[in-house]
């Protein structure tokens, strides 16, 4: 059972993350059924405010409190009194006079989640959806399920895996998250950028560090592709785009040198022949569609732990009322 | 007239002091209990800081002149410089003696413009230094503090052109290009939290780059709120070989690190920003030797709605004019690495000898200015921000138990605060006392 709020995998024990991801499991099992919807959140809103654009995460949260019957209600910065320059805690204190259960809260701001945790402004449970820099912790969990699915459905934890995440680990929230839930649930992690997009302080996290993908690629079990923005080229984090590509893009030579056990994934949206290739998104071994669908169940089951109920334990299987 | 009996002085003698046509008429060594009873307390000449925001003009929502200076005497100086980014820019004569002016008004303590070393702190085109300096508020010293003098020739036409005033150029050193859009100090923590880096050699390549023009130029160059280790290391070499450099510290990156940020407060954003465990420790070791030559607060009043919000959101800065004391009692004296002699040669002689403030960091001595401050060194007190005098609150030492008491001070003969309370005074023509 995890606390009130979802600001940062450092606040999952293990054992809560495991029992996100059973929770998850069972939850994904039912709504594979006829039908999807389940009553347990009926009469709770839940407020997806989203101060930076991201269809995929708000409609992925969208669809996970509608399957547990929960009101959705969406506010997006834009065209909003958000971009008249109204604050955050306006904005805070408006949805807690509107009696939100819970807030999902995606921001360019570091730290804009645990600001609307901590504060007075707001009782509502939090739920980090992606803040600046710094953590997306369901996209993490939502790895993590895939990862357990494919490559570890019957172990107690992801111990024994070799996991590379590849790219703009400086700027990326998937990638903090990801390295402290993979390593919290036994993983080995490997960070492969150019020194230039790996953050200073990155010696004291929890992973091994490449500055060579063909080095690290024959050797792992899990390859996670991270978005490339553009406007980075023009900051002179890299020279072109083409010798990005070359040297850290994921193309169908080094997809021929993985593993054949191993899985491809990117947590979207993929600029397909930069840091990955077509043919490598397409492949058998990319597990990128299996993630979207994942990112469903696991948000439905932090909501509902959040909110709800008791987590699932597997061999128990689920009431439902 | 006033009289202090039985104070102690910072080397130990127990004096009683009389106080007449703003100077100190009389010092005895009897044991006399008449005046203001001063047993158990220490007698100190008034602090002075040379790096103070008072954003008047264009911010009075979060600080005047009258309000900076009530919270300065709180704070036990009986001097301070206001920095010159105000709206508009302090760089023409007509700004810097409109601030003169108000400081004169309020009365609690003597209120000495900086003045803009470029046009509106652009950067581009030197501000008009000598009619600054020509103006009744004399100015000498020249910040474009908040922005850096980043381009190298101007900063050397600047160290140049304000020696025909005994002028000194203070430097914000920080490299713009390498702290865009900096939120923290660049180390472990920011890589965690994602917050934007500020990373040390910002400021090193500035002072490093800067010692040596003034080096090449033969001027006086002043290096605002050092945070680094290696600041501290370029100075202690540019001292080594007799460049004209003094350096200043806040108490704020005397005793807070930057592992504070890792809740996303803002309260603890400053610019610099706060830095390691390891670069305090320089810090205090440079404070106590003399490499940095004085504490200056940059007291940076922000309103409310500045801090309440989210980290990147948040304007930079902390006041500091209330605490600054106590703070340095507290990371400097308690923990034996100074003295008080020393204390007050870093808070109050060496930056009124910096600036050229003739009226302050004066000996004890008859005919001396009084400018005077009593604390008791064994009290402690704990920081309420709602109980600052300054209009704006946003201290980082919120609720914290800090050393020694300021009880009374007395400005130009005046008495000022007492009892710890700031007493209201007739010149400032019974203006609002925040």
């Amino acid at each position: 059972m995890i606390s009130k709020h979802l600001l940062s995998i450092e606040d999952l024990s293990k054992e809560e993350a495991l029992g996100l991801l059973a929770t998850a499991k069972e939850l994904a099992r039912i709504t594979d059924g006829p039908n999807k919807k389940l009553p347990t959140l009926r009469g709770k809103s839940i407020v997806n405010l989203f101060f930076e654009d991201s269809t995929r995460t708000r409609i992925s949260f969208e669809t996970a409190a509608k399957r547990l019957s929960a009101d959705v209600i969406n506010f997006s910065a834009k065209g909003s009194s958000v971009s008249k320059g109204e604050s955050l805690k306006d904005t805070a204190q408006t949805l807690q006079a509107m009696g939100a259960d819970a807030v999902v809260i995606r921001h360019g701001s570091s730290g804009a989640a645990k600001r609307l945790a901590d504060s007075q402004w707001i009782s509502a449970s939090v739920i980090n959806a992606g803040d600046g820099t710094h953590e997306h912790p369901t996209q993490a969990l939502l790895d993590a399920f895939t990862i357990k699915s494919h490559l570890k459905p019957d172990a107690a934890d992801l111990s024994g895996l070799r996991i590379v995440i590849v790219g703009d680990i400086l700027h990326s929230r998937v990638a903090r998250s990801n390295v402290l839930l993979l390593n919290k649930l036994g993983a080995k992690v490997t960070l492969v950028a150019p020194p230039t997009l790996l953050p200073v302080g990155v010696s004291e996290w929890p992973v091994e560090l490449s500055y060579d993908l063909d080095e690290v690629i024959e050797s792992c079990d899990v390859i996670m592709m991270l978005r490339i923005q553009l406007e980075r080229m023009q900051d002179s984090y890299f020279p072109t785009e083409r010798e990005y590509a070359r040297r850290y893009g994921l193309n169908s030579t080094r997809l021929s040198l993985l593993k054949s056990t191993a899985i491809v994934m990117h947590p979207g949206p993929m600029n397909r022949g930069l840091e990955i290739s077509a043919e490598s998104a397409d492949d058998v071994k990319s597990v990128v569609i299996d993630q979207v669908k994942n990112g469903v169940s696991v948000r439905m089951a932090v909501l509902y732990e959040l909110l709800g109920g008791a987590p699932f334990s597997v061999s128990e299987g689920v009431q439902i009322d | 007239m006033i009289k202090i009996s039985n104070a102690k002085t910072a080397d130990g003698r127990i004096i009683s002091v009389e106080i007449e046509n703003n100077l100190i008429s009389k010092i005895t060594q009897t044991d006399d209990k008449s005046g203001i009873d001063a047993k158990g307390k220490m007698i100190l000449p008034g602090l002075v800081d040379l790096h103070t925001h008072l954003r008047e003009p264009g911010r009075e929502d979060s600080e005047t002149v009258l309000s900076g200076s009530i919270a300065a005497t709180a704070g036990g100086y009986t001097a301070i410089s206001a920095m010159a980014n105000t709206n508009p820019v302090a760089d023409t004569a007509g700004v810097v003696e409109q601030v003169y002016r108000l400081g004169v008004a309020a009365g609690y303590s003597e209120v000495n413009p900086i003045g803009a070393v470029t046009k509106g702190l652009n950067g581009e085109q030197l501000a008009e230094l000598g009619a600054m300096a020509d103006s009744i508020a004399k100015v000498r010293i020249f910040s474009d503090d908040g922005k850096c003098v980043s381009d190298p020739l101007l900063m050397r036409r600047a160290l140049e052109y304000v020696k025909t005033f005994n002028g000194l150029i203070a430097q914000h050193a920080q490299d713009p290009r390498l702290t865009i859009n900096s939120q923290m100090n660049e180390g472990v923590i920011s890589s965690r939290i994602g917050l934007v880096g500020w990373p040390a050699v910002a400021e090193e390549s500035i002072i490093a780059r800067d010692i040596l023009l003034a080096d090449h130029v033969g001027s006086r160059l002043h290096i605002c709120h050092v945070t680094t280790a290696g600041g501290v290391a370029l100075i202690k070499w540019a001292k080594q070989r007799g460049i004209q450099v003094t350096a200043e510290v806040t108490p704020h990156h005397l005793l807070l690190t930057d592992d504070l940020v890792e809740n996303y407060d803002p309260i603890y954003k400053v610019n610099p920003p706060l830095r390691t465990q390891k670069d305090v420790w320089a810090l205090r070791e440079a404070l106590a030797d003399g490499t940095i030559d004085i504490v200056a607060t940059d007291h940076a009043p922000h309103p409310s709605e500045d801090k309440d919000c989210e980290w990147q959101a948040a304007a930079f800065g902390m006041v500091g004019l209330e605490t600054a004391l106590s703070v340095v009692v507290k990371s400097m004296i308690e923990t034996n690495l100074m003295s008080w002699p020393d204390l007050i040669e870093r808070m109050s002689t060496k930056p009124a000898q910096i600036a050229g403030y003739a009226n302050q960091g004066r000996n004890l001595a008859v005919g001396a200015p009084a400018n005077l401050l009593l604390l008791d060194p064994s009290a402690k007190w704990q920081v309420r921000r709602d109980r600052l005098n300054s209009k704006s609150k946003n201290t980082p030492f919120d609720g914290m138990e800090l050393p020694a008491v300021i009880t009374d001070v007395f400005y130009n003969g005046v008495q000022t605060v007492s009892d710890s309370k700031v007493i209201k005074q007739a010149s400032n023509q019974g203006k609002d006392l925040n």
